[in-house]
């Protein structure tokens, strides 16, 4: 008799993974959990969808009849992400070469370090709070806002790329007995600027976006039309600015694509 | 050309257009600076006072009112609700669509372009303006605050995914293909192993990403510690927003350094 325990066992080509299969029943039922404890139901969301669908209707179409304020406040965020990005770059270069750790020693990194994760942990918003509080409401507390989270950023991933340049040059400069400085520029600078462009578009765009939205807390720029727009239930305004941010940040995309190809 | 012309050619690291495009960027770069630094509407009068406003507002955050721990931390559970079944249904949505985005995985120009442009408006729109349009939506509360985050993360997770599945080995999908595999199975036994380590390496970073902004949600009325913070600030009792700072900044650090741990074992 030939049972089927007698045969060898058939070998699956692709076995079950009983580890992932119950991490995923783990993650259904804290989806399930949570969505209870914020208290999300059916009832809500069917409410929802008929506010939704009076929403959109009021939206369309949209109101491009207050032109000039939505223009003036599109170039008030344009301004304050450049002017952000660029005092944001120059204070993040020096930042990022005391935090790199192949060329500075720990006592300098370590302080360095500390500065970037701060200014990274809290979002811009939050920032740009403390600024209205502190230089008062305008296109200035914005601008400081993205500053430091641009130092961030950029201060963070320009100290790792310098972390992993080939130090064969580096040493071949100082061999010709250059100085400090002209090692920096002449051995560092060289291998990790391509990259370095590339942060610093990238971080241009991510300006660009949250200077949309300082506004709401009183930093200026199309934010606070967005804001007033929203609040006195004019939707359809506040989808045309809608539709001219997103149109501003595909063109910034594309520049930015054009910069990082010119740079590589 | 003789050897000698050919040793005493000029060496140029650059293209002239090469050179040309480079001098056009910093040329563009400055005047935008120059134009932005000439035209912003800048208050000089705000400034006089702004060392002093800066240590009114120490003086009253110390010492940080510690009977409001309670509450900031129940918003804080909130929070991370929020970010992390945000990041679920984000996930969710975001899948199919970066498949529909993958020009190897759905060869069809059209259906690749509206991908594309739904990552854009998904990334272009704020978090907190995708709040505002959720609260008129659903009304204030965290379930706002979740579609918020989903409909925010819908382009960063689905284009890194579309990115992910086009970069993948064409070997193993023709092997499979060869087979006489299904499409679905295609799918599954081939391109989803190879970009499995991309995939949740995406989701962990975006996770990380939307503690930090659904902490922010509460300041238009989407739920979470932002609600805390807004309703101290209105108040202004500064020595309760301290407290909620301090709450977010700890539950950020320890996000980061979970994710890093989480990613350095499933890479």
């Amino acid at each position: 008799m030939t049972s089927a325990t007698d045969q060898p066992r058939r070998r699956a080509a692709f076995p079950p993974n009983w580890r992932a299969r119950i991490g995923f029943v783990l993650l259904a039922l804290y989806v399930v959990y949570a969505c209870a404890h914020m208290g999300v139901s059916l009832e809500r969301l069917q409410v929802g969808m008929e506010h939704g669908q009076r929403f959109l209707a009021r939206m369309f179409p949209p109101n491009f009849g207050r032109w000039e304020l939505i223009v003036s406040g599109i170039v008030e965020s344009l301004q304050i992400a450049v002017i952000a990005t660029f005092f944001g770059i120059v204070l993040a270069l020096p930042t990022g070469f005391l935090a790199a750790r192949n060329l500075m020693p720990v006592w300098v990194t370590w302080p360095a370090r500390a500065l970037i994760a701060l200014c990274r942990s809290f979002h811009p918003i939050i920032v740009a709070i403390i600024f209205v509080k502190a230089i008062g409401f305008g296109a200035l507390a914005g601008v400081m806002a993205l500053i430091v989270a641009s130092i961030g950023f950029i201060s963070k991933l320009f100290a790792e790329a310098i972390e992993e340049i080939s130090l064969k040059q580096v040493e071949a400069v100082r061999a010709t007995g250059a100085g400090f400085l002209s090692v920096l520029i002449m051995g560092v600078l060289p291998q990790v600027l391509p990259r370095f462009i590339g942060f610093s578009t990238y971080q241009l765009d991510s300006n660009l976006r949250n200077s949309t939205m300082v506004g709401i807390v009183g930093g200026g720029g199309i934010g606070a039309t967005l804001f007033t727009a929203y609040q006195r239930f004019d939707f359809d305004v506040v989808l045309a600015i809608l539709i001219v941010i997103v149109a501003m940040i595909m063109v910034a995309e594309v520049i930015s694509t054009w910069a990082r190809k010119v740079f590589q | 050309m003789t050897v000698v012309e050919q040793l005493n050619r000029d060496w140029q690291r650059f293209t002239p257009l090469r050179r040309l495009s480079r001098f056009a960027f910093y040329l563009c770069a400055v005047a935008a600076l120059v134009a932005s630094l000439r035209t912003i509407e800048i208050i000089p009068e705000f400034l006089y006072d702004a060392p002093e406003q800066m240590v009114d507002l120490v003086q009253r955050m110390v010492p940080p009112d510690w009977s409001y721990l309670k509450p900031t931390l129940d918003a804080l559970v909130e929070t991370l609700h929020i970010a992390t079944v945000g990041t679920v249904f984000a996930i969710f949505m975001a899948v199919p669509i970066g498949i529909m985005g993958a020009s190897n995985v759905t060869p069809n120009g059209p259906l690749n372009l509206l991908a594309k442009f739904i990552f854009v408006t998904s990334r272009s729109v704020n978090s907190l303006i995708w709040a505002l349009l959720f609260v008129a939506v659903f009304g204030p509360g965290p379930l706002a605050g979740t579609f918020a985050i989903a409909f925010r993360s819908i382009g960063f997770t689905g284009k890194l995914f579309a990115e992910a599945l086009e970069e993948a080995d064409k070997g193993s999908i023709e092997a499979l293909t060869a087979a006489g595999a299904s499409r679905p199975s295609t799918f599954i036994m081939g391109y989803w192993p190879q970009v499995r380590p991309a995939f949740w390496s995406i989701a962990l970073f975006r996770w990380d990403i939307n503690i930090r902004e659904s902490a922010v949600l509460g300041l238009v009325g989407a739920g979470g510690i932002g609600v805390a913070l807004d309703t101290a600030m209105s108040l202004l009792y500064w020595d309760q927003v301290a407290v909620v700072l301090l709450a977010i900044f700890i539950v950020v650090v320890l996000a980061e350094i979970i994710v890093t741990s989480v990613r350095t074992k499933l890479i």
